[in-house]
């Protein structure tokens, strides 16, 4: 089974971050980056999935030169080779125009399978995978909590609001985005990172595969939020700040009883 | 402006969030000066179709098809693509539901048009609606706008309006059935039914006083020290996605778009960065409190108190001034 993997580099959770001057991005000197997480289920399940049925994992990413880091860490863990869309004004795609650029990077890769992420913790779309399925013309489910291949079809376990769950069957070849959770994501072994440094990264120019497109959606500017209640900050030492607390819950939130 | 608002329903009941979006959707019927029209799609809808015609809105589209009922991507999006190129509307809004984030960006890309997902509002400004969504987890706000020709389709978080302030029409709006040509061939996933992994042995909704961790707990032996805050407090242990994922606590215990939503009269957020995906399902809490090193973690948008720091000297002195006062 061939199986194509989306994964995004996007700034490390605890990362400063901080609005770059023209106000539609965040500057990206001094912080540092890392797979985004919910792709690192998706990536956790190919690798299952291969282990299990046989076949080839690609890592693929769109993104600056920076984003090969994630290629390799996918190779570490076992991914079989990677595939870089080059952009480094990646930012300023809409998702239609990021997903119309994978699709063409995938669509001489004959996959049987494309995994992604629910969504990214940068821009958080949560479009990339819906929109791949589309425009490879493949069927697609979302946010999957469970996989099992039985011949040529897919047996899957979709998660709904609420507690509620669904069983699905779907025909390969497919496009799934992974629930975060589904699995225990995997560290890359000393041997896999060894391996890794002779598995192949073909890069590939998004101006080469998308020479010209139509943003239908335009990033106007990002700014730290407003905010929508007063939040009263209380400072000192640990005991100090505990009984503050506490005597503020009391007397004048009231949510704790007085005894 | 020409508005067209997909609700959604499932076993004739609503989504609640459905309800909510159409609240927008009038807000900026008037704003706009517009003609508002929702559709309703699946089968056997028709008193459904008609308690939605009873709000304020201009008609109500029932799109009815055996291939509608259960729900596919593949039936919703042939669908909603012949009664949009049909009806011709600029706007369409939807709720931003689990259902909807598995279609709409099919529909998009099906239609080469934009969707902006995950609004959590918008303004209206010189004849231009500039939407507003949450990037890099909450932690920055960003202005989008449509670019290109309409249809222009966005999705609006759940909680972001208020079906509160939903109007009724004065008269019930005209109903009508529109007609779309779908076949079985088209339809390639086959659904299974809807089930329930287990019966919630904890109801968060009920408990006076939550305490919740997420990241910032750091290894499952530390959850002990906020389970013993919750005992103290005479509250409940909850959890942020990502620690249920890691399986420290049980899924049930989880509160956020995909766990339980709930309004304790305290909760508190321990080294819970506030994402959106959290924030949902427990910012009608009457009272948030917020421990967290980072000073800028969107939690702190919400709290009412908040504290700066380790969490790890912090909780552990409040247990300690919370024995101490239930012993003297």
């Amino acid at each position: 089974m061939k199986i194509a993997v989306c994964v995004k580099q996007v700034p490390a959770k605890d990362a400063p971050l901080h609005i770059a001057p023209d106000g539609t991005w965040i500057r990206e000197t001094d912080i540092s980056f890392e797979m985004n997480e919910p792709d690192s289920y998706a990536l956790e399940e190919a690798l299952r999935l291969k282990e299990k049925h046989g076949g080839e994992v690609v890592a693929v990413s769109l993104g600056p030169e920076r984003a090969k880091q994630t290629l390799k860490e996918a190779l570490a863990k076992g991914a079989d080779r990677g595939l870089h869309i080059a952009d480094e004004e990646f930012y300023r795609l809409d998702p239609l125009t990021a997903a119309r650029a994978l699709a063409r990077a995938l669509e001489p890769e004959r996959c049987d399978l494309v995994l992604t992420g629910l969504q990214s913790e940068d821009h958080g779309f949560g479009q990339t995978g819906v929109l791949l399925a589309e425009l490879l013309g493949l069927p697609h489910a979302t946010i999957i909590m469970s996989i099992e291949v039985q011949n040529e079809t897919l047996r899957l376990k979709r998660e709904l609001e609420a507690g509620w769950f669904q069983w699905l069957e779907l025909p390969l070849p497919a496009v799934l985005t992974i629930q975060s959770g589904i699995n225990k994501v995997r560290y890359a072994t000393l041997k896999g990172i060894m391996a890794a440094k002779k598995k192949e990264i073909r890069t590939l120019l998004r101006t080469e595969l998308l020479p010209s497109f139509e943003l239908t959606q335009k990033l106007e500017r990002i700014y730290v939020p407003q905010k929508t209640k007063k939040t009263e900050f209380l400072q000192g030492p640990p005991k100090e700040v505990a009984a503050k607390l506490l005597e503020k819950l009391k007397h004048e939130a009231r949510v704790l009883g007085s005894s | 402006m020409r508005i067209l608002l997909i609700a959604e329903q499932r076993q004739g009941k609503w989504n609640k969030a459905s309800l909510e979006t159409l609240a927008a959707a009038q807000q900026l019927a008037a704003e706009t000066g517009g003609r508002l029209v929702a559709a309703l799609l699946g089968q056997g809808l028709r008193a459904l179709a008609e308690e939605l015609a009873g709000y304020q809105l201009d008609e109500v589209l029932l799109v009815e098809h055996e291939l509608l009922e259960p729900y596919t991507a593949d039936g919703f999006t042939a669908a909603l693509r012949q009664l949009i190129e049909q009806e011709t509307p600029e706007l369409v809004l939807l709720p931003h539901t689990y259902q909807v984030r598995d279609f709409a960006p099919k529909l998009a890309a099906a239609l080469g048009r934009g969707l902006v997902a995950d609004c959590i509002g918008y303004r209206y400004e010189t004849g231009r609606i500039v939407l507003v969504r949450q990037m890099f987890q909450g932690r920055t706000a960003a202005d989008v706008t449509f670019a290109g020709a309409p249809p222009w389709l966005a999705t609006l978080q759940s909680g972001a309006f208020r079906s509160d302030q939903l109007a009724r029409g004065s008269r019930p709006a005209p109903v009508r059935e529109v007609h779309v040509k779908l076949e079985l061939e088209q339809i390639r996933v086959r659904p299974g039914e809807l089930f329930r992994e287990a019966k919630q042995a904890v109801d968060l909704t009920q408990a006076p006083v939550i305490v919740a961790v997420g990241r910032g707990i750091k290894e499952k032996e530390n959850i002990a020290l906020a389970e013993k805050l919750a005992r103290l407090l005479g509250g409940e242990l909850a959890a942020s996605r990502p620690i249920c994922d890691e399986g420290w606590l049980p899924m049930e215990r989880q509160i956020g778009s995909s766990g339980q939503t709930v309004a304790p009269k305290l909760y508190i957020a321990l080294g819970i960065s506030g994402a959106i995906q959290h924030v949902v399902g427990m910012k009608g809490s009457r009272t948030i409190v917020a421990i967290n090193k980072d000073p800028n973690a969107p939690i702190f948008e919400i709290a009412d108190y908040g504290i700066v720091g380790d969490l790890f000297e912090i909780v552990p002195a409040l247990n300690e001034a919370l024995e101490q006062s239930a012993s003297s």
